[in-house]
């Protein structure tokens, strides 16, 4: 490997930035066929997250130097971004939620008018 | 003279926690840059979340994308974006190299594929607007009775503003590296990797937008004619 001028740091190769290319178009390769499989929505919900995050992932490493930057800078981006995301996922509980209270209310309903109860 | 080569020596020598002017060993611009993707990342979080909150809560949603022309053309404008972003990484390390004339090729091929991101996504927009998707109201043929006829009215809000504001993204995108690419012999090397930053971002949003709307709602039903 050639040595770099002092206060440049080593970028990644054209072989490298090509083997990254062709497993993002793999991964994406992977999720087109996932979408045409029949397996249970929360588990392709999960393989299709999961595998977003390893493209992301990679992205963020070689395409956007992450990897050749100092830890101090990875640190200082990463974790926070990483912590607001989950927060966001407190929503998700109430989303349930109201989605339950609107089922509670239509089975409710049959049972009234079974008792001739009309009124509404 | 001798205060230049003693912040260069501060940029080098100065540990990962020790301070000083560039205590990231990267230029204001650039962590400025990162900081604003950080917070563009949490925008996109939020829509994301928002969409899938709104689908949780919904009986029914609408998976109406069939094979062609959706997914394909999809397909085809995520291997545009995926390939944008080797192009552009060519440019930056050509930009490395003080090689304007390459600098040049390579950032023009990405704004090409980015320019075919942009119009397949549009034709795609198009198929879903004539079929009389609204952002507030499904078109009457899903919501037949063997389709979707629960289905959440809020299916196109959630498709245009997340779809809508990732194009707009690449669209400013495109104006940034057709400034970048005409101005880049003026500019310093750090700025053509600032832009290419800023590229891949849009790229690296697309990874999310494209299972989570697009692979998420594939239609199996067979078509009827």
């Amino acid at each position: 490997m050639a040595t770099h001028a002092e206060g440049e740091h080593f970028a990644g190769t054209n072989k490298l930035f090509i083997s990254v290319w062709v497993w993002l178009l793999l991964m994406t390769g992977l999720e087109v066929f996932l979408g045409y499989i029949h397996i249970r929505f929360a588990l392709m919900l999960t393989i299709l997250i999961g595998l977003s995050i390893i493209k992301a992932a990679l992205i963020v490493a070689y395409f956007m130097h992450l990897r050749f930057e100092r830890l101090s800078l990875v640190l200082t981006l990463v974790p926070m971004l990483v912590i607001c995301i989950c927060l966001l996922l407190v929503f998700f509980p109430d989303s349930f939620r109201n989605r339950n209270q609107r089922y509670k209310f239509e089975t409710d309903k049959p049972l009234m008018t079974t008792s001739g109860d009309e009124e509404e | 003279m001798s205060t230049e080569a003693a912040r260069a020596d501060q940029i080098t020598t100065a540990t990962d926690w020790g301070g000083g002017t560039h205590p990231y060993r990267i230029g204001h611009r650039k962590l400025g840059m990162w900081l604003f993707i950080v917070s563009d990342a949490l925008t996109f979080s939020a829509l994301l979340v928002g969409y899938s909150y709104v689908r949780a809560t919904s009986d029914q949603w609408a998976t109406p994308f069939p094979f062609y022309p959706s997914i394909v053309f999809s397909s085809v404008m995520t291997l545009c974006l995926l390939s944008s972003s080797l192009t552009m990484v060519m440019g930056v390390s050509a930009s490395a190299r003080a090689d304007y004339k390459a600098v040049r090729k390579w950032i023009g091929l990405t704004i090409l594929f980015g320019a075919a991101f942009i119009v397949l996504h549009l034709i795609e927009w198009k198929h879903l607007l004539d079929e009389g998707l609204r952002p507030f109201s499904l078109p009457e043929e899903w919501l037949r009775p063997d389709r979707w006829p629960q289905a959440s009215p809020l299916f196109g809000a959630t498709f245009f503003a997340i779809t809508g504001l990732h194009m707009f993204h690449v669209l400013t995108g495109l104006i940034y590296l057709a400034v970048v690419a005409a101005r880049a012999p003026k500019l310093k090397h750090e700025d053509v990797e600032i832009s290419g930053l800023y590229w891949h971002f849009v790229d690296l949003v697309w990874m999310f937008v494209f299972p989570l709307i697009y692979l998420l709602s594939v239609d199996f039903t067979p078509p009827v004619h």
